[in-house]
């Protein structure tokens, strides 16, 4: 007797938990060959709403968890990608892209996972300085999170694309709300399941597929969100993201065209663009 | 309705007329009407409404003159930024607080509500209790929301609980009553449509669900039950008696379902701060936000409202 095939629901992942979307919209995603298709949930408006929600209140806790500690997530989820390597190539190839990319473009994700986690209790030591200022005191400038920061893909690379943006942003306490469009976002939700079981808490990073055209400015409007990391995205929307993000100042970086395979891809200054320096004084001597 | 003088005997006939209440039905209800759909314009003018509605409460061992102050000038001035919006309903504070609030509130017509007869617990002697009344309504008071004793009640011992509504009411003078029942410790919905009688018998301006010191506070079900008592004594005998569930209430979206939980018990005659308040001190933010979003299209942030 043939057995049923027993197919997984492409769901969004928000404040740790898989979830349809509330609109209970879907969206068609083919494979590259045209041998089968998935339908992946279409994130709305108000699954938005309840990312940021969810994200807001994880982002003081992995904010207040030692450099070490968040170091050691970050490595965590490489670690299980690399073990689910299968899985991964497999999105990869079912997305187009060569056997020899498809790997190519795991081994980078996976390498610069690890490289971002030796970042983790480094990067306050490289942005941070004791200031000299004329007076009996030490001046200390210190590098903070941002807060939440949305993060617009609009067609980027699948797996590297997140991976390249979001390490650098919750290495250093920011939590994350990530839009993913395009066409194939099959990579980006096997990592969403990666993510939920490497004591990545839950909140920290909220991965929506949807439309990135009707996501976006809901994200560049929304108030509790500090800010916006548009990648990828065509240069109207781009801007017009740009100019709502100005309503409550959001910290914004806009990337028109990508190059997750190139060496400025990733680097200490891409952690630095998301957070803010707090100086303090403190009186020296007795 | 209950015979005078009221004794032992008559309280227990008044507490075995009380039909009572089917808890899943109960529940059903509340579910159903929660779903409703809410659209804009109504939304907009039911969270004015709110705000109208709204108890401001701080009830806090650590509150200080400079936290009630700051309380009232949010009560008066909901959202600083604007004119437009309404004033909350009162200020509920312990009477220490009371001439605090008087002062600062002055003529704006925000009322000073205050919580006596022991509050939370209400365990101490009813001559306390009585004195903690007039000295609150002295000290300015427009409002008090005394605690029953639920021990009294639990034990059945319903004429002491009566009696003790009927000498803070004597004691309140000019002042309105509101009966706390504390329903998250009555156990059944039975018993919280029960004591609604009971309040209701002994002179209640108001009925109100919870100190908000014992979780669960206010629910919608015990509100309906709450809601359906008071119609039934409005049928029997004229009377209007007001309701304010408090405690718990924390977003925009609940309080609406709390309105229209009124609305379809009660009607129209109900829907105003004469006869509803929301006893709550973080919801007023959120409806704030709400507001706020709903005019502007853009979802608000904590940061951007004054904190109480």
């Amino acid at each position: 007797m043939s057995r049923i095939d027993v197919r997984k629901t492409a769901k969004l992942y928000i404040n740790g938990a898989f979830v349809r979307s509330e609109s209970g919209r879907v969206y068609s995603v083919e494979h590259a060959d045209g041998s089968a298709v998935v339908r992946v949930s279409q994130g709305s408006r108000k699954d938005l709403r309840d990312a940021v929600r969810g994200s807001r209140s994880a982002q003081t806790g992995w904010a207040e968890r030692t450099g070490y500690n968040r170091g050691q997530i970050l490595y965590r989820i490489a670690e299980i990608m690399e073990e689910r390597r299968d899985t991964f190539v497999d999105r990869l190839l079912t997305g187009g892209m060569s056997d020899d990319a498809a790997e190519a473009e795991l081994d980078a994700s996976v390498d610069r996972l690890v490289w971002y986690a030796g970042w983790a209790d480094k990067f306050a030591q490289v942005f941070g300085n004791l200031n000299p200022v004329a007076g009996p005191f030490f001046n200390i400038s210190a590098p903070e999170p941002t807060g939440l920061v949305g993060v617009v893909l609009a067609d980027a690379s699948p797996l590297l694309g997140i991976v390249s943006r979001v390490a650098p942003i919750i290495v250093s306490g920011n939590t994350a709300v990530v839009v993913v469009g395009g066409p194939r976002p099959l990579a980006s939700i096997a990592l969403t399941e990666v993510l939920a079981t490497a004591d990545v808490p839950a909140g920290v990073v909220n991965i929506i597929t949807g439309d990135a055209q009707e996501l976006g400015p809901v994200l560049a409007n929304h108030m509790d969100v500090n800010a916006l990391d548009i990648v990828g995205v065509e240069p109207t929307l781009a801007a017009a993201m740009t100019r709502d993000a100005a309503e409550n100042v959001k910290r914004v970086t806009v990337e028109a065209e990508p190059q997750f395979m190139d060496e400025a891809a990733q680097s200490p200054y891409i952690i630095a663009k998301f957070v803010e320096t707090k100086t303090v004084w403190h009186p020296k001597g007795v | 309705m209950l015979t005078q003088p009221a004794t032992t005997q008559s309280l227990r006939t008044l507490v075995r007329s009380v039909p009572t209440v089917d808890e899943v039905a109960a529940k059903e209800r509340v579910a159903a009407l929660g779903k409703r759909s809410i659209k804009k314009e109504s939304k907009l003018s039911a969270l004015r409404m709110v705000i109208s509605m709204m108890d401001l409460t701080t009830l806090e061992g650590k509150d200080t003159p400079g936290k009630v102050r700051q309380l009232c000038s949010k009560g008066m001035r909901p959202d600083p930024t604007r004119q437009d919006l309404p004033t909350v309903a009162a200020i509920c504070v312990y009477p220490a607080h009371i001439a605090t609030a008087r002062a600062a509130l002055g003529d704006s017509g925000v009322k000073v509500a205050s919580v006596a007869t022991y509050f939370p617990s209400g365990q101490v002697s009813l001559e306390v209790k009585v004195d903690d009344v007039r000295e609150a309504v002295k000290a300015g008071a427009d409002e008090i929301d005394m605690v029953i004793d639920r021990g009294a009640f639990l034990a059945g011992d319903y004429l002491k609980v009566f009696e003790e509504i009927l000498a803070v009411r004597a004691a309140c003078g000019d002042a309105h009553l509101k009966v706390i029942l504390e329903t998250g410790e009555l156990g059944t919905l039975d018993n919280v449509r029960r004591a609604s009688a009971i309040a209701m018998a002994g002179g209640a301006h108001f009925i109100k669900t919870s100190t908000g010191k014992v979780s669960p506070a206010a629910t919608l079900p015990v509100t309906l039950v709450m809601l359906e008592a008071i119609r039934e004594h409005h049928a029997a005998t004229g009377e209007m008696i007001g309701m304010k569930p408090a405690g718990g209430i924390r977003t925009a979206k609940d309080s609406i379902k709390y309105l229209v939980l009124l609305s379809e018990t009660l009607g129209s005659a109900w829907m105003s701060n004469e006869w509803f308040r929301f006893g709550a001190s973080s919801l007023l933010n959120d409806v704030l936000m709400q507001i706020r979003w709903l005019e502007t299209g853009r979802y608000q942030s904590p940061d951007y409202f004054t904190k109480d």
